[in-house]
């Protein structure tokens, strides 16, 4: 090989690294910008219940196995807000149906990216027990939501990845990819629609350990308290795997009822029965 | 239904005439804005012993039985009253035929501070074999030998709710006997004993005012309790009459203090309980230590297993109370199917690796519809040297079937 062709050989070759390098530079660019915005939807969506103080709603559950077969599961929820994005909210969940689990109380305090603070209160003994938590995706009371599906969506429990903007029936809605950072969470990924009108998640679809997806959560029905906080009052989830379905049906929500820290201790579970 | 067998002895009066002030006093408007609820459960059981009874008296056959709780409420704004009357209609056993009143108070909840009167349940601890700092309320030991089932204990109870914990106080006036088997039941001592002559070290006998105080607190990962009793102790020594054939419980006046610990992290939850008595014999230490350890949806399914360890040492000499918790090992398996109908088994073994006697539960339990449970209850005592306590009950294996309607 003579020089000349050397030469030639190598300018070329430098222009296809530069080529390759270039186009891996704008891809990484790309990707960036995608988490960026990613994050920047999905903080926007969580950021407008920013400041809600604390919640009380009653909820339904309505169960409904692959022959169509419906058993129904009902309870208080009460919420506290921590406006810390690192630290988790509070919960107190209190069964009322079915009636032998009336008065059975369930007490979290969330963290981010650690296992929950739980406690279980069980009427009969009057007995609390702390519990572990540390797997928070197996069915909560025989439900297809799992106990990471429907408590509050912490902000940095995830990394985000726009994807696309696309219609969801009468709105626009971008598609966020995220990825849970908790290690004992039950999927790999998840995909959210979050509308751009008022910036609530309309759609998401869970993928299981394998990949594979798992189930397909549905909020409808979005009402707005204290002309600030939206609030969907029906949750439809479908397994796809399973083909059993769950709905949460939430009625009377009430804000600012002046729950404090007191009313989320270990000990106000004594007051529950 | 014969009522006059009911054991109703509840010896203060004032809390039940201050309630029925409460009560009465009702502004009407209390009731109007709901706070009003009732519920509460009926059931039906039967026991299916596995051999004829060790001791003459004891009735053989199957023993059936019938069991009714109801539950009141009323709820205004920061306070509650609470009525919760029990009653069991037993085939075999008198004694087991036994009403009880297991709540009746009045209950305000501060900022800061919780005020209950009345007849209450309260228990503390984390263990799951013995529940050795529990002391509140006496044991209903007719209704299940696992020790868990209490008589409403009367109390005067205020708990203050701090940054560094909470405190609670107890006033406990008025003692609950112990109940146990009579001379037809099963499960017994090989003489029965008689719950109808009690006697106590207090001159004051059944009236003798109990003192508690509990400290409990949550720090990060850990769940602690301590807490003192003053006054008549639950457990009665068993003193032999030989000339009538029986025993006699003798209540003592004991001092006791005990702690719980729980350390939870990740799957593993470390428990511990430990007292000090001092009153009955020689002063005496006892303690729970173990661990539950749970593997989550085993094998890619919806199924929880748990396993349970507890090594449990009594220090008590021949003069205290007996117990069957001298030195044993408690293993157990705790499976949840997380189904619809909340299904989940209890098994587990206690065994005296010195003895050899072994003591071996399975309680298992699910729903039925919306409102009913099935429950199939397990036991069999076998290796039981001669002369033991789990020896009287060498014959008195058991199936139990149960089922309840909540409404």
């Amino acid at each position: 090989m003579n020089s000349k062709k050397l030469n030639k050989s190598l300018s070329a070759l430098a222009l296809v690294v530069a080529i390759a390098g270039g186009t891996g530079a704008s891809t990484a660019f790309a990707a960036e910008g995608a988490e960026a915005k990613g994050f920047e939807v999905a903080a926007r969506s969580d950021r407008s219940d920013l400041g809600f103080g604390d919640s009380s709603v009653y909820l339904k559950m309505v169960l409904r196995n692959a022959a169509g077969q419906e058993t129904t599961r009902s309870l208080y929820i009460k919420t506290l807000e921590k406006p810390n994005e690192n630290v988790g909210d509070k919960s107190l969940i209190v069964f009322d149906k079915p009636a032998d689990i009336d008065g059975t109380a369930l007490l979290s305090h969330a963290r981010i990216l650690e296992a929950d603070n739980q406690w279980l209160f069980l009427p009969a003994l009057k007995r609390t027990k702390r519990i572990s938590s540390v797997n928070k995706s197996g069915p909560f009371v025989g439900s297809e939501f799992a106990f990471e599906d429907f408590t509050a969506l912490e902000l940095n429990k995830f990394t985000y990845r726009y994807l696309r903007s696309e219609a969801c029936g009468d709105l626009t809605c971008d598609v966020v990819e995220r990825k849970p950072r908790y290690e004992h969470s039950g999927y790999t990924r998840q995909l959210s629609w979050i509308d751009q009108d008022i910036h609530q998640v309309r759609r998401v679809e869970f993928f299981d350990r394998r990949g594979d997806l798992l189930k397909v959560l549905t909020l409808t029905d979005y009402r707005q308290y204290q002309d600030k906080f939206w609030r969907a009052h029906k949750l439809s989830m479908d397994n796809m795997q399973t083909k059993k379905h769950t709905d949460l049906n939430y009625s009377d929500y009430k804000f600012g009822s002046g729950l404090n820290e007191r009313n989320f201790e270990k000990v106000a579970l004594r007051r529950v029965r | 239904m014969n009522f006059s067998r009911i054991p109703l002895r509840f010896p203060v009066t004032p809390i039940l005439r201050f309630l029925m002030i409460v009560l009465i006093g009702f502004p009407t408007g209390a009731f109007a804005e709901s706070g009003f609820e009732f519920s509460g459960f009926v059931g039906a059981e039967t026991r299916y012993f596995t051999e004829a009874p060790q001791f003459p008296g004891q009735k053989d056959g199957p023993q059936n039985s019938l069991v009714l709780q109801p539950e009141f409420r009323w709820e205004w704004d920061d306070q509650r009253v609470t009525f919760v009357p029990f009653y069991r209609e037993d085939s075999m056993d008198d004694n087991r035929s036994h009403g009880d009143i297991r709540e009746l108070n009045w209950r305000k909840a501060g900022g800061d501070w919780d005020l209950l009167v009345g007849i209450g349940q309260i228990f503390w601890g984390v263990t799951e074999s013995r529940h050795l700092v529990d002391i509140i309320n006496q044991t209903d030991l007719v209704e299940n030998i696992n020790l868990e089932e209490k008589l409403g204990q009367p109390m005067l109870n205020i708990a203050t709710i701090n940054d560094w914990g909470t405190a609670s106080f107890f006033v406990l006036p008025g003692f609950r006997e112990r109940t146990f088997p009579g001379v037809n039941g099963r499960l017994r001592t090989p003489l029965p004993i008689d719950t109808d002559n009690p006697e106590y070290e207090s001159g004051a006998e059944d009236r003798h005012v109990d003192f508690a105080v509990r400290y409990e607190h949550v720090l990060g990962d850990w769940d602690i309790g301590a807490n003192y009793f003053y006054g008549t102790g639950r457990e009665p020594r068993l003193v032999l009459d030989l000339p009538n054939q029986r025993f006699i419980p003798f209540y003592d006046l004991i001092n006791q203090v005990g702690t719980d610990l729980q350390y939870t992290y990740e799957a593993w939850l470390f428990k511990f309980e430990g007292i000090v008595r001092e009153g009955q014999g020689k002063t005496f230490g006892s303690v729970v230590a173990g661990f539950e350890y749970t593997f989550f949806q085993v094998a890619e399914s919806i199924i929880d297993v748990g396993l349970l360890f507890e090594y449990l040492y009594d220090g008590r000499d021949e003069t205290a109370p007996p117990t069957l918790f001298d030195e044993d090992i408690f293993l157990g398996t705790r499976v949840a199917f997380n189904d619809v109908q909340d299904s989940s088994i209890l098994a587990g073994v206690v065994f005296d690796p010195d003895k050899n006697e072994k003591f071996y539960t399975i309680e298992a339990e699910r729903r039925f519809g919306d409102s009913f449970t099935g429950e199939l209850e397990i036991r069999v005592f076998s290796d039981a040297p001669f002369g033991t306590l789990l020896n009287a009950f060498s014959q008195d294996d058991f199936i139990q079937l149960g089922v309840n309607y909540y409404f």
